[in-house]
């Protein structure tokens, strides 16, 4: 009797909680289907989302205003700036550390540069610069290219 | 006697369950690198969401994918030896396994977006993950972890721009508290129905 409580009590300590793992792909997760491994592989080449032209709309530039720069300046700070520097001299943190130093947005070359040229950068990348189109929506790449705007015009440059 | 060895195994059990060996809090988890949050986050002042994209869109933060790392790697520390797996990722496409030092188990449904956008800081839950080295647990992440918050979640709230801000915030209890009321009557928070099993379990 005392043997059998103990061993009921010592069962109950060791309860198998199966439900923690279940047998389903959460991201991230491994799969020996895909051919890099991850429950997350690529799509095939050539495959089309479908909301592409939803995707598409949000490639268009959006009507300046405020609260675009101010989402410009949010994400530059997150992005940006490590590299750029927060006023745009190119001076942020990771330069300081070895990487190339990137050029002044008061550059006169950058002030006469078309705003959609900051938005191509930001999409594919520019010499040693990766692309940011992973991490940066086609909207808020925008917004940088505005914020960007914003920099030059602080900076003393007649930016439009 | 029956009784005493009885009390003894529950309460050891008890000890058991709320014990770091279950709860895996400030442990550490062997990884291909051996990446540190306090050199990036603290000495080099890299925002969160840099590498953890999807935090403020998704259900998941995000790990990094390879790219994000050799946005400065490809420059910065090429020869490193414990850099060596991510270059090799890169050459290879296939993707660093990571270990998992913070997970919920597969019937809990947390999503990230939702507290990030309310204003829940990753420090409550992630801890000072600007002080370490080596990435550890820091929180129990067990039911009364949560549950604790979702009862009385004004405290824990914080303007969404000031979210992964590691610092705490130079507020007083009393500023918390009305900040968090003011946050949960704009978006009709009631804590009683926070608290709701299908909140986290469907």
């Amino acid at each position: 009797m005392r043997a059998a409580l103990i061993l009921a009590l010592l069962l109950l300590n060791g309860c198998d909680q199966n439900m923690v793992q279940q047998p389903r792909y959460d991201d991230f997760e491994r799969s020996p289907l895909s051919a890099n491994g991850s429950a997350m592989g690529a799509p095939p080449e050539g495959a089309v989302a479908q909301d592409a032209v939803a995707r598409a709309a949000q490639e268009l530039r959006p009507p300046m205003s405020a609260a675009l720069v101010a989402r410009g300046r949010e994400r530059y700070d997150i992005y940006c700036s490590m590299c750029h520097g927060v006023d745009g001299r190119g001076d942020g943190i990771v330069p300081a550390r070895g990487f190339p130093r990137p050029p002044s947005y008061l550059e006169p070359r950058l002030v006469a540069a078309p705003t959609a040229h900051f938005y191509n950068v930001i999409t594919h990348g520019y010499g040693v610069m990766y692309a940011y189109a992973d991490r940066v929506s086609p909207r808020d790449r925008w917004a940088i290219a505005a914020y960007i705007r914003a920099l030059q015009t602080a900076g003393g440059a007649d930016a439009r | 006697m029956i009784c005493l060895s009885a009390v003894a195994l529950g309460v050891a059990g008890w000890a058991r369950v709320r014990s770091p060996y279950e709860t895996e809090q400030g442990w550490v988890q062997h990884q291909p690198v051996p990446f540190s949050h306090k050199h990036h986050v603290a000495d080099a002042g890299i925002d969160c969401r840099y590498c953890h994209t999807s935090v403020e869109t998704s259900a998941n933060a995000g790990l990094p994918a390879t790219h994000i790392c050799m946005t400065c790697h490809s420059q910065l520390w090429t020869g490193a030896e414990v850099l060596a797996p991510v270059r090799e990722s890169m050459a290879t496409g296939r993707p660093l396994v990571w270990h998992r030092v913070s997970q919920v188990p597969d019937y809990v449904y947390f999503n990230h977006s939702i507290h990030v956008d309310r204003g829940v800081a990753c420090v409550e839950c992630h801890g000072r993950i600007d002080t370490m080295p080596l990435t550890q647990r820091a929180k129990p992440f067990q039911m009364q972890f949560c549950i604790e918050c979702h009862q009385n979640p004004a405290p824990h709230l914080r303007p969404p721009d000031k979210v992964t801000q590691m610092e705490p915030l130079p507020w007083s209890e009393a500023d918390k508290r009305r900040y968090g009321a003011r946050v949960m009557a704009a978006h009709s928070i009631d804590p009683k129905t926070l608290v709701n099993c299908e909140i986290c379990h469907r």
